[in-house]
């Protein structure tokens, strides 16, 4: 056997998803932690901390979107059909956030109040429709004749509801360790003091959804507890939970940069344990990367573009990064 | 809704979001080229006017693309969402081809917009120049890819069909089917042309308003020139590709002529104005001129059109529509010729920058490039049903299961969205567009971008208009 091209291409989209969802993460946090802070200053800051990064940070949604049309050409029909009204609605909220955030150092005074709450309602939005999105996918796509055989609205079950709102309660913990990061004086302070009730949120809502998921889908317990996936699986939720030992002393001694690694770790592990949950199907609960793939001409063709490209990209994303790394005060001007 | 069904739904969906698209990378195109010749000729003639037009124009730019990257986001997953049936049947091809559209869009903005928006004081003349070319040239690549992509579907070829889903077999034959090259030269010019008359509106608006300075001139002058020389060009442009289009999609060109049947050997007529009508299958009160249709579409006074009534009536697209669709783009293309001649006439006399009367014009054929472009693609759209893919797979065919009221519920919160959304965006362009070129602007450093601290590289923060607009003092930067 030569190259597999649907394992690389598989490997690309996870990594565009996981880029996607550990940054654009932290910008929509910022959206959901507005409501805690009134002040129109601190305000400010909070969003100076990501303005010269957010948008970037879509990039990989729409690489995502366009890599998984070519090389999955099956799977882009079947999930985004399934998914139709959750991923509209998510849409909709990034639009209503990328253009508040734009509009509201435009608007005048009096408008400004209208493009905070476009900002506020469009992150929420965008969060909680990605999270149901992501519970209904793991809740399963019946597929009959490589075409989506569900009703419209399949995706609209407590599961999904619950995830739509874990994801806010994961996105809000990466928002205010961000900040913690990237601000000081009473704002971070604020954040500090969020910071233990939202990760304690986040332990019970991942609990609740480890729970959950094994019970409500019989095939997904079946990987968990067979050989040798166990093995495999077990160190997730102890990796977790000494995580999460690291983060509440890291908060306790009023770190500024671990509690948002931390926090990422636990992204990443999450994300990690979706993975096993699923491999290698990309239409759960049955059609794998091998059954939606495009031929290999099509993921060769793509291939050549992609890996010349890719590297510019994060070289960019890094290099964005490494200029504006730092703390962000009032006294920074944003444009 | 309105007696629609969810199949029309989602064509009026695709239509709504993917024509309030285009208008942006319409805009991007011509006003990424025109910046490099501004850019070009201030290095070669170093007449500050140049520089002075770059500035302004790169702030509407930036705003611009902005939006055109806000509003691509959703067509990236539209397919899948709404056309899901076209996307497994053809997303062998067509996906790889819109993954090169993004790559580039993404490689542009990654490596030279930045450069191009802030770098104007922070990297060589030469250098900064190069970002901008390299910026103009990756807008016409990506449009290359996207309308590969949608002419293969009109005109596919390199291809076969393997368990009733395409395969690409020959690349290259993909790329360039027939109707790709006419089709790419049609739409990058028509974005040149769109913009030249968007940029004379705005010149024609100030000189109208008593603004008289050396740099609305040359802006009403640059886009009059273009006006002169690339809208005849279009037409010539338009008629080769309605000439391909005559050979392979024959009964496109029978409903846009309004063209039913043909009798004996009796060459075609060209109907100028009428109503066809799909039911009774005649064109009503018809306007015709004899040998016209033959002439113009076979070059010879003997030869007869493809008439709609040799294809099944299941085969027919929407003649109705069509008809009128093209002749609006067709009335408007022959309106802005007559406008880059009338510019002649004055710039011979001296009076191009005092008639009134032309500035009005001027004025009022801002939208005309536009609303010329939004009726073309309808008519090559409409025009190419009842497919999705030429011939291969039928529209009703390529959709995804959506119910009625599914549709419409997306439908109303994009229309309410777009509408809230991009015409505050539109606003804030035209906000720039008032206020008009600045003297001397790009002397003093601007503040933020690569290599400055606290401000974004982004687009949209490169049009900062802090000319007193801005209230918040925290907006002002330091």
């Amino acid at each position: 056997m030569g190259i597999d091209l649907p394992l690389i291409w598989a490997v690309i989209i996870i990594f565009g998803i996981m880029m996607y969802v550990v940054m654009d993460g932290f910008d929509l946090g910022i959206g959901i932690l507005f409501p805690f802070i009134k002040d129109d200053s601190d305000r400010d800051v909070m969003m100076n901390t990501v303005a010269p990064v957010w948008d970037g940070n879509e990039t990989w949604l729409v690489l995502g979107g366009a890599g998984l049309f070519g090389a999955f050409p099956l799977a882009y029909s079947v999930v985004l059909s399934a998914l139709y009204l959750p991923l509209i609605l998510m849409l909709v909220g990034l639009i209503f956030r990328g253009v508040a955030f734009e509009f509201r150092f435009k608007a005048t005074a009096e408008k400004r109040h209208l493009w905070d709450k476009a900002f506020i309602g469009g992150s929420l939005a965008a969060t909680f429709f990605q999270g149901v999105a992501l519970g209904a996918f793991i809740d399963g796509i019946p597929v009959v004749n490589r075409q989506f055989a569900g009703a419209s609205l399949d995706w609209l079950t407590p599961f999904s509801m619950f995830c739509g709102l874990a994801l806010i309660v994961a996105y809000a913990l990466l928002g205010c360790t961000w900040l913690i990061m990237k601000t000081e004086g009473g704002l971070q302070k604020a954040m500090h003091d969020l910071a233990r009730p939202l990760a304690l949120g986040l332990m019970a809502v991942t609990a609740v959804v480890s729970i959950w998921t094994p019970l409500a889908h019989a095939d997904i317990a079946q990987r968990w507890f067979s050989l040798p996936n166990l093995f495999w699986f077990l160190p997730v939720p102890v990796l977790v939970l000494l995580t999460l030992f690291a983060f509440f002393k890291a908060i306790a001694r009023n770190a500024n940069y671990t509690p948002f690694l931390l926090t990422l770790v636990l992204i990443f592990l999450g994300y990690s344990g979706l993975g096993i949950s699923l491999w290698p199907n990309i239409v759960p609960p049955s059609i794998s990367i091998w059954d939606a793939s495009s031929p290999p001409q099509s993921q060769g063709f793509m291939l050549v573009g992609t890996l010349f490209i890719i590297p510019f990209i994060l070289g960019y994303t890094f290099w964005s990064y490494y200029v504006f790394r730092g703390k962000v005060t009032h006294a920074d001007g944003y444009h | 809704m309105f007696g629609l069904d969810a199949l029309e739904l989602a064509r009026i969906q695709f239509a709504f979001t993917v024509s309030f698209h285009i208008l942006f990378p319409a805009i991007t195109i011509g006003l990424a080229s025109y910046l490099a010749v501004l850019e070009g000729l201030w290095l070669k003639t170093h007449n500050d006017v140049y520089r002075d037009l770059y500035h302004f124009w790169s702030k509407i730019f930036a705003v611009n693309f902005g939006m055109g990257v806000v509003s691509g986001l959703v067509m990236a997953y539209q397919f899948g969402t709404n056309w899901s049936r076209f996307s497994d049947f053809a997303g062998a091809v067509t996906g790889p081809l819109l993954t090169y559209e993004v790559l580039t869009a993404f490689f542009l903005e990654a490596g030279f917009l930045g450069v191009m928006l802030f770098g104007w004081n922070r990297v060589g003349r030469n250098l900064h120049f190069f970002a901008t070319v390299m910026v103009a040239i990756g807008t016409l690549v990506s449009t290359f890819w996207i309308l590969s992509s949608n002419s293969w579907m009109q005109t596919p070829q390199g291809f076969e069909i393997v368990d009733g889903r395409v395969i690409p077999v020959d690349w290259f034959a993909v790329v360039f089917n027939p109707s790709f090259p006419f089709r790419l030269a049609h739409m990058a010019t028509a974005a040149f042309v769109a913009t030249a008359f968007f940029v004379g509106s705005s010149a024609a608006w100030h000189l109208l308003r008593g603004r008289d300075t050396p740099a609305i001139r040359k802006m009403l002058s640059m886009a009059m020139w273009m006006a002169l020389i690339v809208a005849p060009a279009q037409a010539v442009i338009g008629d080769f590709h309605g000439l391909n289009t005559l050979e392979h999609q024959p009964a496109k060109i029978a409903a846009i002529e309004g063209h039913w049947e043909n009798i004996g050997n009796e060459p075609t007529p060209l109907i100028l104005f009428g109503l066809p009508d799909m039911k009774e299958e005649r064109t009503k009160y018809a306007v015709e001129i004899p040998y016209m249709g033959s002439l113009i579409l076979t070059h010879s006074l003997t030869k007869q059109v493809p008439a709609l009534k040799e294809f099944k009536p299941e085969d027919r697209p929407n003649s109705t529509a069509v008809f009128w669709s093209f002749r609006v783009m067709v009335g408007l293309g022959l309106l802005m010729i007559f406008t880059g001649l009338w510019s002649l006439w004055l710039r011979k006399r001296g009076t191009l920058y005092s008639s009134r009367a032309f500035l009005y014009v001027a004025l009022w054929m801002g939208p005309s490039g536009l609303i010329a472009l939004l009726a073309g693609w309808i008519t090559t759209e409409m025009g190419r049903q009842p497919w999705v893919v030429y011939g291969l797979l039928r529209t009703a065919d390529g959709s995804s299961a959506h119910s009625v009221a599914q549709m419409s519920i997306t439908l109303v919160l994009f229309v309410v969205v777009y509408f809230l959304l991009f015409g505050t965006g539109f606003g804030y362009m035209m906000r720039l567009v008032r206020k008009g070129p600045v003297s001397h602007e790009g002397d003093a450093p601007k503040q933020g971008g690569p290599g400055q601290q606290r401000t974004p590289a982004r687009p949209l923060s490169a049009a900062d208009d802090s000319n007193g607009n801005q209230p918040h003092s925290l907006n002002k930067g330091n």
